[in-house]
């Protein structure tokens, strides 16, 4: 768990709130005072936040090609709004965690959110090319077996054509052919990554039933479609 | 068929799948169920299977859990 060291209460006026561990109950107290105690707090839960942001953007680095002083800058960019986010909400936390906890959820999504805006400073494909190569390499299809999966990918792509929304098309097209990120499409298309989620949710099962229908992959899971 | 495990993993949806935004509003108690070795799967399993098949949301879950078990180090 994220702990804060007992003996830094120590010495300071517990704030008790129901149902709240005591470690959450101060900072959510001292969090709602004014004056030095909350701006000392407030300082700790930066570095805090800082710490994390930092971890994070190291672990995925490697990944979404941001390095050195630009990969800081985004750890400390994600902190700093995460802590407007922690501050902001503190009404919404209802003790279902450690605060600590609950407050480095948003130095995470604070972290996703400004590597899916960095995508756009050097994108590498066009939003509306359909680069349908791609796709075997993504499904990991073996050259051995050209023969057989050149008839599914047709397959696949007519069913794209005939059965999707243009929005389910779009959102297919970017994330699946051109390898565009979620959260990268989500900042593109102004909207949330719980739309494009539910967008692509629908075109998958669309997709995997008119597969099914034809034969290319087999119906083994009852409750799924 | 079914000689492209990659795909139908990818084309498979699970109808518990709660979506982005219940994962994510519940990420906090569903990570440290996972820390402290609970039944997490089993007590949201809306919320697992979601992290299965969303990769944004799945980053998200690892980072925290990295967050909360690097903290407590």
């Amino acid at each position: 768990m994220v702990m804060m060291p007992v003996n830094r209460m120590a010495g300071q006026a517990p704030v008790t709130a129901p149902g709240l561990d005591p470690e959450s109950a101060w900072w959510l107290g001292v969090l709602t005072e004014t004056g030095p105690r909350r701006e000392a707090a407030l300082a700790r839960l930066h570095e805090l936040l800082v710490r994390v942001a930092r971890a994070e953007v190291a672990r995925r680095g490697p990944r979404v090609r941001i390095t050195g002083p630009e990969l800081d800058d985004l750890a400390c960019q994600a902190a700093a709004d995460a802590l407007m986010a922690v501050t902001g909400k503190l009404g919404q936390f209802r003790g279902e965690s450690r605060f600590t906890t609950w407050a480095c959820k948003f130095a995470i999504f604070e972290v996703s959110a400004k590597i899916g805006r960095h995508f756009w400073r050097h994108p590498a494909v066009p939003l509306d090319a359909e680069d349908w190569d791609r796709l075997p390499d993504r499904f990991g299809f073996d050259p051995a077996q050209e023969a057989e999966w050149r008839d599914l990918v047709a397959a696949l792509r007519r069913a794209v054509d005939d059965t999707l929304t243009p929005r389910q098309r779009q959102v297919f097209v970017a994330i699946v052919l051109n390898g565009v990120p979620l959260d990268a499409l989500v900042v593109e298309l102004g909207s949330s990554r719980n739309a494009i989620y539910k967008v692509l949710f629908d075109a998958r099962r669309k997709l995997r039933s008119v597969l099914v229908a034809n034969g290319y992959l087999r119906d083994d899971s009852p409750g799924n479609s | 068929m079914n000689d492209w495990p990659a795909l139908d993993r990818f084309l498979r949806t699970d109808p518990r799948d709660v979506g982005c935004a219940q994962a994510m509003e519940m990420l906090h108690v569903y990570v440290e169920l996972v820390a402290a070795g609970g039944p997490a799967e089993q007590r949201y399993p809306g919320i697992a299977a979601h992290l299965r098949a969303c990769g944004p949301c799945g980053e998200d879950f690892e980072g925290l859990l990295a967050a909360v078990r690097g903290e407590a180090d």
